[in-house]
Protein backbone atom coordinates (compact mmCIF):
# COMPACT_ATOMS: atom_id res chain seq x y z
CA UNK A 1 0.00 0.00 0.00
CA UNK A 2 1.03 3.62 -0.50
CA UNK A 3 1.04 6.00 2.39
CA UNK A 4 0.81 9.50 2.15
CA UNK A 5 3.89 10.32 4.43
CA UNK A 6 4.23 14.06 2.77
CA UNK A 7 1.40 15.00 4.78
CA UNK A 8 1.77 12.34 7.62
CA UNK A 9 2.37 13.50 11.25
CA UNK A 10 2.52 11.86 14.29
CA UNK A 11 -0.97 12.07 15.47
CA UNK A 12 -1.86 10.70 11.86
CA UNK A 13 0.36 7.73 12.15
CA UNK A 14 -0.55 7.30 15.27
CA UNK A 15 -4.51 7.08 13.96
CA UNK A 16 -3.84 4.67 11.47
CA UNK A 17 -1.84 2.08 13.71
CA UNK A 18 -4.84 2.02 15.82
CA UNK A 19 -7.33 1.70 13.04
CA UNK A 20 -5.24 -0.78 11.58
CA UNK A 21 -4.91 1.51 8.18
CA UNK A 22 -1.47 0.05 7.87
CA UNK A 23 0.87 -1.54 10.63
CA UNK A 24 4.22 -0.11 12.33
CA UNK A 25 6.39 -2.15 9.60
CA UNK A 26 4.57 -1.27 6.81
CA UNK A 27 5.05 2.54 7.86
CA UNK A 28 9.10 1.76 8.63
CA UNK A 29 9.50 -0.22 5.28
CA UNK A 30 8.09 3.06 3.57
CA UNK A 31 10.71 5.02 5.16
CA UNK A 32 13.27 2.81 4.21
CA UNK A 33 12.07 2.62 0.92
CA UNK A 34 12.52 6.25 0.62
CA UNK A 35 15.67 6.53 2.14
CA UNK A 36 17.31 3.35 0.34
CA UNK A 37 16.18 5.99 -3.06
CA UNK A 38 17.11 9.30 -1.24
CA UNK A 39 19.82 8.82 1.13
CA UNK A 40 22.79 7.97 -1.22
CA UNK A 41 22.51 11.41 -2.82
CA UNK A 42 21.47 13.83 0.32
CA UNK A 43 23.75 11.94 2.79
CA UNK A 44 21.31 12.61 5.79
CA UNK A 45 21.81 8.94 7.48
CA UNK A 46 25.66 7.59 8.54
CA UNK A 47 24.00 4.44 8.93
CA UNK A 48 20.61 3.05 8.84
CA UNK A 49 19.99 0.24 11.68
CA UNK A 50 19.55 -3.57 10.49
CA UNK A 51 17.16 -3.73 13.23
CA UNK A 52 13.94 -1.45 12.06
CA UNK A 53 11.54 -3.98 11.33
CA UNK A 54 12.33 -5.92 14.45
CA UNK A 55 11.81 -2.59 16.58
CA UNK A 56 8.76 -1.97 14.08
CA UNK A 57 7.21 -5.22 15.06
CA UNK A 58 7.96 -4.69 19.01
CA UNK A 59 5.78 -1.61 18.63
CA UNK A 60 2.88 -3.33 16.36
CA UNK A 61 2.87 -5.84 19.73
CA UNK A 62 2.32 -2.73 22.12
CA UNK A 63 -0.57 -2.04 19.61
CA UNK A 64 -2.06 -5.35 20.13
CA UNK A 65 -1.48 -5.01 23.64
CA UNK A 66 -3.40 -2.53 24.27
CA UNK A 67 -0.46 -0.44 25.59
CA UNK A 68 0.62 1.74 22.81
CA UNK A 69 1.05 5.18 23.20
CA UNK A 70 1.06 8.39 20.40
CA UNK A 71 5.16 7.74 19.89
CA UNK A 72 4.72 4.04 19.56
CA UNK A 73 5.98 2.88 16.36
CA UNK A 74 6.93 6.12 15.13
CA UNK A 75 9.71 6.49 12.85
CA UNK A 76 13.03 8.26 14.39
CA UNK A 77 15.89 9.65 12.89
CA UNK A 78 18.77 10.29 15.65
CA UNK A 79 21.27 12.43 15.67
CA UNK A 80 24.81 10.74 15.48
CA UNK A 81 25.40 12.22 19.31
CA UNK A 82 23.19 10.38 21.09
CA UNK A 83 24.09 6.95 22.46
CA UNK A 84 21.93 4.00 21.73
CA UNK A 85 23.28 0.68 23.53
CA UNK A 86 25.49 -1.78 20.87
CA UNK A 87 25.35 1.01 17.80
CA UNK A 88 27.74 2.90 17.21
CA UNK A 89 27.94 6.90 18.11
CA UNK A 90 30.72 8.78 16.41
CA UNK A 91 29.59 12.10 16.91
CA UNK A 92 30.66 12.88 13.11
CA UNK A 93 33.77 12.53 14.08
CA UNK A 94 36.68 10.24 12.93
CA UNK A 95 37.49 9.86 16.53
CA UNK A 96 35.09 7.70 17.61
CA UNK A 97 34.47 6.10 13.78
CA UNK A 98 34.31 2.96 16.09
CA UNK A 99 32.67 3.51 19.30
CA UNK A 100 30.14 1.39 20.59
CA UNK A 101 27.69 2.80 22.91
CA UNK A 102 27.91 1.08 26.43
CA UNK A 103 24.34 2.19 27.67
CA UNK A 104 21.37 4.26 26.03
CA UNK A 105 21.07 8.01 26.52
CA UNK A 106 17.93 8.44 28.89
CA UNK A 107 16.29 10.37 26.09
CA UNK A 108 16.44 6.92 24.24
CA UNK A 109 15.69 4.55 26.73
CA UNK A 110 12.27 6.83 26.99
CA UNK A 111 11.92 6.44 23.45
CA UNK A 112 12.40 2.73 24.05
CA UNK A 113 9.78 2.09 26.40
CA UNK A 114 7.13 3.45 24.08
CA UNK A 115 8.30 1.36 20.92
CA UNK A 116 9.49 4.54 19.24
CA UNK A 117 11.44 2.92 15.81
CA UNK A 118 14.89 4.32 15.42
CA UNK A 119 15.61 4.12 11.45
CA UNK A 120 19.67 5.28 11.89
CA UNK A 121 21.37 7.73 12.87
CA UNK A 122 21.97 10.96 10.99
CA UNK A 123 24.98 12.72 10.00
CA UNK A 124 26.03 15.80 12.05
CA UNK A 125 28.81 18.62 12.04
CA UNK A 126 31.94 17.31 14.04
CA UNK A 127 30.77 16.58 17.81
CA UNK A 128 28.23 19.38 16.47
CA UNK A 129 30.91 22.10 15.93
CA UNK A 130 29.54 23.67 12.96
CA UNK A 131 26.33 25.53 11.10
CA UNK A 132 26.33 23.89 7.76
CA UNK A 133 27.16 20.01 8.31
CA UNK A 134 30.09 20.05 6.50
CA UNK A 135 32.88 19.65 9.01
CA UNK A 136 31.53 16.08 9.43
CA UNK A 137 33.98 13.37 8.73
CA UNK A 138 31.64 11.29 6.90
CA UNK A 139 30.88 13.72 3.90
CA UNK A 140 28.72 16.83 3.43
CA UNK A 141 24.81 16.45 3.93
CA UNK A 142 22.50 18.29 1.46
CA UNK A 143 19.75 20.34 1.81
CA UNK A 144 16.72 17.95 0.26
CA UNK A 145 15.02 21.36 -0.94
CA UNK A 146 17.97 22.41 -3.36
CA UNK A 147 20.63 19.88 -3.90
CA UNK A 148 23.34 22.50 -4.27
CA UNK A 149 22.99 24.07 -0.60
CA UNK A 150 23.54 23.05 2.69
CA UNK A 151 21.16 21.75 4.98
CA UNK A 152 21.98 23.77 8.09
CA UNK A 153 24.08 22.39 10.86
CA UNK A 154 24.85 21.37 13.31
CA UNK A 155 21.89 18.95 12.83
CA UNK A 156 22.01 18.80 9.83
CA UNK A 157 21.41 14.94 9.12
CA UNK A 158 18.40 14.96 11.05
CA UNK A 159 16.59 18.18 9.74
CA UNK A 160 17.45 16.75 5.61
CA UNK A 161 16.25 13.26 6.91
CA UNK A 162 13.01 14.96 8.04
CA UNK A 163 12.71 17.11 5.39
CA UNK A 164 13.58 14.76 2.66
CA UNK A 165 10.61 12.46 3.53
CA UNK A 166 12.76 9.86 5.45
CA UNK A 167 11.88 9.96 8.57
CA UNK A 168 8.40 11.19 10.64
CA UNK A 169 10.28 12.87 13.67
CA UNK A 170 14.30 13.70 14.40
CA UNK A 171 16.28 14.61 17.14
CA UNK A 172 18.89 16.85 17.34
CA UNK A 173 20.61 18.57 19.74
CA UNK A 174 22.03 22.44 20.21
CA UNK A 175 24.64 24.19 22.00
CA UNK A 176 24.27 27.33 20.14
CA UNK A 177 21.49 27.28 17.21
CA UNK A 178 22.00 23.67 15.88
CA UNK A 179 18.45 22.35 16.06
CA UNK A 180 16.86 25.64 14.76
CA UNK A 181 19.21 26.93 11.76
CA UNK A 182 19.05 23.31 10.62
CA UNK A 183 15.39 24.02 11.19
CA UNK A 184 14.88 27.21 9.29
CA UNK A 185 17.39 26.10 6.19
CA UNK A 186 14.88 22.91 6.05
CA UNK A 187 11.58 24.41 6.25
CA UNK A 188 10.60 22.73 9.56
CA UNK A 189 10.12 23.58 12.90
CA UNK A 190 12.70 23.16 15.18
CA UNK A 191 12.64 23.72 19.16
CA UNK A 192 15.62 24.18 21.84
CA UNK A 193 13.99 23.88 25.09
CA UNK A 194 14.99 25.38 28.08
CA UNK A 195 18.25 24.37 29.99
CA UNK A 196 17.53 21.58 32.31
CA UNK A 197 14.51 20.59 30.69
CA UNK A 198 15.32 17.34 28.49
CA UNK A 199 18.04 14.85 29.80
CA UNK A 200 21.57 15.22 28.64
CA UNK A 201 22.68 12.03 29.95
CA UNK A 202 23.87 10.19 27.32
CA UNK A 203 24.49 12.58 24.97
CA UNK A 204 28.00 13.41 23.93
CA UNK A 205 28.88 16.85 25.76
CA UNK A 206 30.17 20.04 23.53
CA UNK A 207 29.37 22.85 26.15
CA UNK A 208 27.86 21.33 28.71
CA UNK A 209 26.18 25.18 30.19
CA UNK A 210 24.87 25.31 26.54
CA UNK A 211 24.08 22.00 25.34
CA UNK A 212 20.27 20.86 24.96
CA UNK A 213 18.69 17.66 23.32
CA UNK A 214 15.88 19.27 20.90
CA UNK A 215 13.04 17.69 18.79
CA UNK A 216 12.34 19.05 14.93
CA UNK A 217 8.90 18.56 13.56
CA UNK A 218 6.84 19.28 10.36
CA UNK A 219 4.35 21.31 11.97
CA UNK A 220 4.42 22.74 15.57
CA UNK A 221 2.28 19.62 16.79
CA UNK A 222 4.43 16.97 15.93
CA UNK A 223 7.63 19.12 17.58
CA UNK A 224 5.03 19.50 20.73
CA UNK A 225 4.49 15.80 21.08
CA UNK A 226 8.07 15.28 21.21
CA UNK A 227 9.37 17.44 23.64
CA UNK A 228 6.40 16.61 25.71
CA UNK A 229 7.40 13.36 26.03
CA UNK A 230 10.84 13.30 26.46
CA UNK A 231 10.51 16.31 29.27
CA UNK A 232 11.43 15.17 32.43
CA UNK A 233 13.21 15.43 35.53
CA UNK A 234 16.17 12.90 35.19
CA UNK A 235 18.15 12.14 38.44
CA UNK A 236 21.20 10.61 36.44
CA UNK A 237 21.63 14.26 34.68
CA UNK A 238 22.81 16.51 37.35
CA UNK A 239 21.91 19.68 35.34
CA UNK A 240 18.38 18.54 34.77
CA UNK A 241 15.93 20.46 36.75
CA UNK A 242 13.44 19.13 39.09
CA UNK A 243 9.93 19.34 38.18
CA UNK A 244 8.85 22.00 41.78
CA UNK A 245 10.73 24.29 40.11
CA UNK A 246 9.32 23.83 36.40
CA UNK A 247 6.87 26.79 36.55
CA UNK A 248 5.37 27.90 33.62
CA UNK A 249 3.26 30.73 32.52
CA UNK A 250 1.13 30.90 29.39
CA UNK A 251 2.05 33.96 27.46
CA UNK A 252 0.00 36.67 26.07
CA UNK A 253 -0.37 38.35 23.41
CA UNK A 254 2.45 41.16 23.91
CA UNK A 255 5.69 40.35 21.46
CA UNK A 256 8.79 42.62 21.79
CA UNK A 257 11.23 42.79 19.07
CA UNK A 258 15.04 43.90 19.33
CA UNK A 259 15.22 46.00 15.86
CA UNK A 260 18.56 47.40 16.80
CA UNK A 261 20.03 44.13 16.54
CA UNK A 262 19.59 43.18 12.80
CA UNK A 263 19.98 46.83 11.55
CA UNK A 264 22.66 45.34 9.81
CA UNK A 265 24.27 41.96 8.76
CA UNK A 266 20.76 40.60 7.92
CA UNK A 267 19.96 39.25 4.39
CA UNK A 268 17.16 42.12 2.95
CA UNK A 269 14.69 38.87 1.66
CA UNK A 270 14.99 37.92 5.42
CA UNK A 271 14.20 41.40 6.35
CA UNK A 272 11.30 41.60 4.07
CA UNK A 273 9.49 38.16 5.18
CA UNK A 274 10.35 39.29 9.03
CA UNK A 275 8.57 42.64 8.51
CA UNK A 276 5.72 40.74 6.67
CA UNK A 277 5.40 37.90 9.25
CA UNK A 278 5.54 40.90 12.21
CA UNK A 279 2.41 41.98 10.10
CA UNK A 280 0.55 38.95 10.70
CA UNK A 281 0.83 38.71 14.14
CA UNK A 282 -0.49 41.96 14.07
CA UNK A 283 -3.29 42.20 11.89
CA UNK A 284 -4.16 38.81 14.27
CA UNK A 285 -4.14 41.35 17.00
CA UNK A 286 -0.80 40.50 19.37
CA UNK A 287 1.20 43.82 20.76
CA UNK A 288 4.12 44.22 18.68
CA UNK A 289 6.88 46.17 20.92
CA UNK A 290 10.24 47.42 20.02
CA UNK A 291 12.89 46.42 23.05
CA UNK A 292 16.66 47.51 23.31
CA UNK A 293 18.62 44.48 24.36
CA UNK A 294 21.90 46.33 24.71
CA UNK A 295 24.46 43.87 26.01
CA UNK A 296 22.82 40.99 22.96
CA UNK A 297 24.67 42.37 20.40
CA UNK A 298 27.91 40.47 22.30
CA UNK A 299 26.06 37.05 22.20
CA UNK A 300 28.12 35.62 19.65
CA UNK A 301 31.30 37.12 20.80
CA UNK A 302 30.26 35.76 24.58
CA UNK A 303 29.62 32.38 23.00
CA UNK A 304 33.13 32.18 21.26
CA UNK A 305 34.73 32.38 24.25
CA UNK A 306 32.58 29.87 26.48
CA UNK A 307 31.84 27.11 24.45
CA UNK A 308 35.35 26.54 23.16
CA UNK A 309 36.25 26.60 26.71
CA UNK A 310 34.10 23.81 26.98
CA UNK A 311 35.59 22.29 24.53
CA UNK A 312 38.70 22.09 25.06
CA UNK A 313 37.79 20.19 28.51
CA UNK A 314 35.03 17.98 27.29
CA UNK A 315 37.50 16.95 24.32
CA UNK A 316 40.61 15.88 26.55
CA UNK A 317 38.58 12.56 27.23
CA UNK A 318 39.58 11.03 23.48
CA UNK A 319 42.85 10.58 24.15
CA UNK A 320 43.27 7.37 22.13
CA UNK A 321 43.68 5.06 25.13
CA UNK A 322 40.32 3.48 25.76
CA UNK A 323 38.18 3.86 22.48
CA UNK A 324 38.27 5.34 19.44
CA UNK A 325 41.10 5.99 16.83
CA UNK A 326 43.84 5.21 18.10
CA UNK A 327 47.89 5.35 16.97
CA UNK A 328 50.79 3.49 17.88
CA UNK A 329 53.56 5.94 19.35
CA UNK A 330 56.87 5.53 20.75
CA UNK A 331 55.73 7.11 24.17
CA UNK A 332 52.81 7.74 25.74
CA UNK A 333 52.40 11.19 24.90
CA UNK A 334 53.34 10.42 21.56
CA UNK A 335 50.03 8.25 21.45
CA UNK A 336 48.19 11.12 22.60
CA UNK A 337 49.12 13.68 20.22
CA UNK A 338 49.02 11.66 17.31
CA UNK A 339 45.20 10.13 18.02
CA UNK A 340 43.94 13.26 18.70
CA UNK A 341 45.71 14.96 15.46
CA UNK A 342 44.44 12.49 13.26
CA UNK A 343 41.34 11.70 14.82
CA UNK A 344 39.97 15.40 15.37
CA UNK A 345 39.00 17.18 12.41
CA UNK A 346 39.95 20.91 11.17
CA UNK A 347 36.95 22.82 13.21
CA UNK A 348 37.40 20.38 16.27
CA UNK A 349 41.05 21.25 16.66
CA UNK A 350 40.53 24.99 16.04
CA UNK A 351 38.17 25.21 19.01
CA UNK A 352 40.52 22.80 21.23
CA UNK A 353 43.40 25.71 20.34
CA UNK A 354 40.90 28.86 20.97
CA UNK A 355 39.53 27.35 24.15
CA UNK A 356 42.84 26.29 25.59
CA UNK A 357 44.13 29.74 24.88
CA UNK A 358 41.19 31.42 26.59
CA UNK A 359 41.77 29.64 29.32
CA UNK A 360 45.13 30.05 30.10
CA UNK A 361 47.38 32.02 32.81
CA UNK A 362 46.91 35.39 31.44
CA UNK A 363 44.15 35.18 28.74
CA UNK A 364 41.83 33.76 31.57
CA UNK A 365 40.84 37.04 33.17
CA UNK A 366 40.29 38.90 29.77
CA UNK A 367 38.63 36.56 27.75
CA UNK A 368 36.85 33.97 29.75
CA UNK A 369 35.89 35.54 32.94
CA UNK A 370 34.69 38.53 31.36
CA UNK A 371 32.71 36.38 28.96
CA UNK A 372 30.99 35.06 32.23
CA UNK A 373 30.59 38.60 32.98
CA UNK A 374 28.90 39.67 30.13
CA UNK A 375 26.97 36.47 29.76
CA UNK A 376 25.49 37.21 33.33
CA UNK A 377 24.10 40.17 31.82
CA UNK A 378 22.52 39.01 29.21
CA UNK A 379 20.70 36.65 31.49
CA UNK A 380 19.70 39.50 33.42
CA UNK A 381 18.87 41.51 29.96
CA UNK A 382 16.76 38.69 28.97
CA UNK A 383 15.15 38.29 32.24
CA UNK A 384 14.26 41.98 32.58
CA UNK A 385 12.75 42.12 29.00
CA UNK A 386 10.50 38.92 29.69
CA UNK A 387 8.73 41.51 33.08
CA UNK A 388 7.49 43.48 29.64
CA UNK A 389 7.00 41.39 27.26
CA UNK A 390 5.42 37.72 26.66
CA UNK A 391 8.05 36.95 23.38
CA UNK A 392 11.09 38.02 21.73
CA UNK A 393 10.77 37.62 18.37
CA UNK A 394 13.98 38.11 15.92
CA UNK A 395 14.82 36.21 12.23
CA UNK A 396 16.47 32.56 12.70
CA UNK A 397 19.30 33.05 10.52
CA UNK A 398 20.51 36.18 9.16
CA UNK A 399 20.69 34.38 5.81
CA UNK A 400 18.78 31.79 3.25
CA UNK A 401 20.67 28.32 3.29
CA UNK A 402 24.00 28.78 1.36
CA UNK A 403 25.70 26.62 -1.57
CA UNK A 404 27.85 24.08 -0.46
CA UNK A 405 31.14 25.06 -0.10
CA UNK A 406 30.77 28.43 0.97
CA UNK A 407 31.91 29.81 4.32
CA UNK A 408 34.34 27.15 4.69
CA UNK A 409 37.37 28.65 4.74
CA UNK A 410 36.31 31.60 6.45
CA UNK A 411 35.05 30.58 10.36
CA UNK A 412 34.16 34.18 11.52
CA UNK A 413 31.50 34.06 8.48
CA UNK A 414 30.52 30.72 9.61
CA UNK A 415 29.98 31.40 13.15
CA UNK A 416 27.52 34.61 12.34
CA UNK A 417 24.77 32.38 11.16
CA UNK A 418 24.20 31.62 14.68
CA UNK A 419 23.88 35.37 15.75
CA UNK A 420 20.41 35.17 16.74
CA UNK A 421 20.63 31.66 18.41
CA UNK A 422 23.36 32.58 20.80
CA UNK A 423 20.89 34.29 23.33
CA UNK A 424 18.69 31.80 24.04
CA UNK A 425 21.84 29.55 24.49
CA UNK A 426 23.33 31.40 27.03
CA UNK A 427 20.78 32.47 29.29
CA UNK A 428 19.18 29.19 28.91
CA UNK A 429 15.60 30.33 27.85
CA UNK A 430 13.29 28.16 25.41
CA UNK A 431 13.27 29.31 21.49
CA UNK A 432 11.29 27.84 18.65
CA UNK A 433 11.81 28.31 14.92
CA UNK A 434 8.95 28.17 12.29
CA UNK A 435 8.80 28.18 8.70
CA UNK A 436 7.69 31.81 7.78
CA UNK A 437 7.63 31.40 3.67
CA UNK A 438 9.71 30.87 1.03
CA UNK A 439 11.83 32.86 -0.86
CA UNK A 440 11.76 33.71 -4.92
CA UNK A 441 14.16 30.82 -5.47
CA UNK A 442 11.90 28.34 -3.20
CA UNK A 443 14.24 28.80 -0.25
CA UNK A 444 12.38 28.17 3.00
CA UNK A 445 12.71 31.55 5.44
CA UNK A 446 12.10 31.17 9.45
CA UNK A 447 11.51 33.21 12.44
CA UNK A 448 12.18 32.45 16.19
CA UNK A 449 10.84 33.45 19.03
CA UNK A 450 12.24 32.80 22.79
CA UNK A 451 9.98 32.80 25.81
CA UNK A 452 10.72 32.64 29.66
CA UNK A 453 12.07 29.78 31.08
CA UNK A 454 9.71 26.54 30.96
CA UNK A 455 7.36 28.97 28.99
CA UNK A 456 7.86 25.93 25.78
CA UNK A 457 4.09 25.83 25.78
CA UNK A 458 3.37 29.25 24.95
CA UNK A 459 5.69 28.64 22.57
CA UNK A 460 3.72 25.81 20.88
CA UNK A 461 0.60 28.19 20.84
CA UNK A 462 1.91 31.00 18.79
CA UNK A 463 3.63 28.66 16.82
CA UNK A 464 0.06 27.21 16.13
CA UNK A 465 -1.09 30.35 15.68
CA UNK A 466 1.47 31.45 13.22
CA UNK A 467 0.73 28.19 11.35
CA UNK A 468 -3.01 29.36 11.09
CA UNK A 469 -2.52 33.07 10.18
CA UNK A 470 0.62 32.78 7.89
CA UNK B 1 50.09 35.51 18.80
CA UNK B 2 52.77 34.15 16.74
CA UNK B 3 53.77 30.44 15.19
CA UNK B 4 55.48 29.60 18.72
CA UNK B 5 52.34 30.62 20.85
CA UNK B 6 50.01 28.19 18.19
CA UNK B 7 53.00 25.23 18.68
CA UNK B 8 52.47 26.02 22.56
CA UNK B 9 48.69 25.30 22.76
CA UNK B 10 48.74 22.42 20.50
CA UNK B 11 51.40 21.03 22.59
CA UNK B 12 49.00 21.87 25.56
CA UNK B 13 46.03 20.19 24.07
CA UNK B 14 48.48 17.25 23.14
CA UNK B 15 47.18 18.02 19.34
CA UNK B 16 49.76 17.05 16.32
CA UNK B 17 49.96 19.73 13.76
CA UNK B 18 51.65 19.73 10.40
CA UNK B 19 53.64 22.43 9.34
CA UNK B 20 50.85 24.35 6.96
CA UNK B 21 48.65 23.69 9.59
CA UNK B 22 50.34 25.82 12.31
CA UNK B 23 50.01 28.45 9.87
CA UNK B 24 46.70 28.08 8.75
CA UNK B 25 45.74 27.65 12.57
CA UNK B 26 47.42 30.97 13.63
CA UNK B 27 45.54 32.98 10.52
CA UNK B 28 41.83 31.55 11.84
CA UNK B 29 43.00 32.18 15.81
CA UNK B 30 43.49 35.86 14.42
CA UNK B 31 40.51 36.02 12.81
CA UNK B 32 38.29 34.59 15.63
CA UNK B 33 39.91 36.62 18.59
CA UNK B 34 39.80 40.12 16.41
CA UNK B 35 35.68 39.54 16.68
CA UNK B 36 35.71 38.11 20.18
CA UNK B 37 38.08 40.88 21.20
CA UNK B 38 34.44 43.12 21.04
CA UNK B 39 34.13 41.93 24.64
CA UNK B 40 37.09 43.68 25.61
CA UNK B 41 35.04 47.38 25.34
CA UNK B 42 31.76 45.96 27.20
CA UNK B 43 31.75 47.89 30.61
CA UNK B 44 29.97 45.08 33.63
CA UNK B 45 29.68 47.08 36.76
CA UNK B 46 28.04 44.55 39.68
CA UNK B 47 27.41 41.58 38.06
CA UNK B 48 25.42 39.92 40.77
CA UNK B 49 22.96 36.79 39.43
CA UNK B 50 19.83 36.34 40.85
CA UNK B 51 19.61 33.01 41.39
CA UNK B 52 21.83 30.51 43.34
CA UNK B 53 23.30 27.90 42.01
CA UNK B 54 23.12 24.47 44.10
CA UNK B 55 25.77 21.33 43.93
CA UNK B 56 24.38 18.08 43.00
CA UNK B 57 25.48 15.04 45.36
CA UNK B 58 24.79 11.84 45.82
CA UNK B 59 24.95 9.54 48.02
CA UNK B 60 28.05 7.87 48.19
CA UNK B 61 26.26 3.98 47.95
CA UNK B 62 26.36 1.53 45.37
CA UNK B 63 23.70 1.73 42.20
CA UNK B 64 23.46 -0.75 40.03
CA UNK B 65 23.82 1.30 35.94
CA UNK B 66 23.15 -0.63 32.73
CA UNK B 67 26.49 -0.64 30.98
CA UNK B 68 27.70 -3.08 29.34
CA UNK B 69 31.28 -3.96 30.35
CA UNK B 70 31.71 -6.41 27.26
CA UNK B 71 31.19 -3.17 25.24
CA UNK B 72 33.36 -0.88 27.22
CA UNK B 73 36.61 -4.49 27.43
CA UNK B 74 36.03 -4.85 23.79
CA UNK B 75 36.95 -1.16 22.33
CA UNK B 76 40.20 -1.22 24.15
CA UNK B 77 42.83 -0.29 21.34
CA UNK B 78 45.37 -2.12 23.89
CA UNK B 79 44.55 -4.72 26.34
CA UNK B 80 45.67 -7.35 28.36
CA UNK B 81 43.39 -9.59 30.58
CA UNK B 82 40.87 -7.34 30.10
CA UNK B 83 42.71 -4.35 31.31
CA UNK B 84 43.50 -1.25 29.20
CA UNK B 85 47.22 -1.07 28.34
CA UNK B 86 48.96 1.67 27.87
CA UNK B 87 53.02 3.05 27.24
CA UNK B 88 54.68 3.70 30.53
CA UNK B 89 54.45 6.34 32.54
CA UNK B 90 57.44 6.78 34.62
Amino acid sequence: MKIDLKNLTIEKAHQDFKSGKYSCRELAGEYLKVIKEKNPEINAYLEIYDDVLKQADIAQEMFKNGVASELTGIPFAIKDIILIKGKISSAGSKILENYKASYDATVIKDLKKVGAVFLGRTNMDEFAMGSSTQTSAYGVTRNPIDLSRVPGGSSGGSAAALAGGMALAALGTETCGSVREPSAFCGLVGLRSTYGAISRQGVIPMGNSLDQVGPFGKNVRDAEIIFNFLSRYDKEDSTSVPDNLRNHVLGGKKIGVPWHLFKEGVDSEVQENFKQSLGKFKKAGYEIVDIELPYCKYSLAVYYIIMPAEVSTNLARFDGIRYGYSVKGESLMDVYKKSRGGGFGKEARRRILLGTYVLSHGYYDAYYNKALNVREKIREEIFNAFKKVDYILTPTVPVLPFKLGEKLDDPVAMYLCDIFSAPANLTGVPSIALPSGTSKDGLPFSIQFMAPYFCESSLFEIGKRFEAIK
Amino acid sequence: MDIKDVENLANLARIELGEDEKKAMLKDMEGILEYVKQIEGVKVDDVKAEYSLTNIWREDVLEPREFSKELIIGQFPDAQDGFVKVKKIL
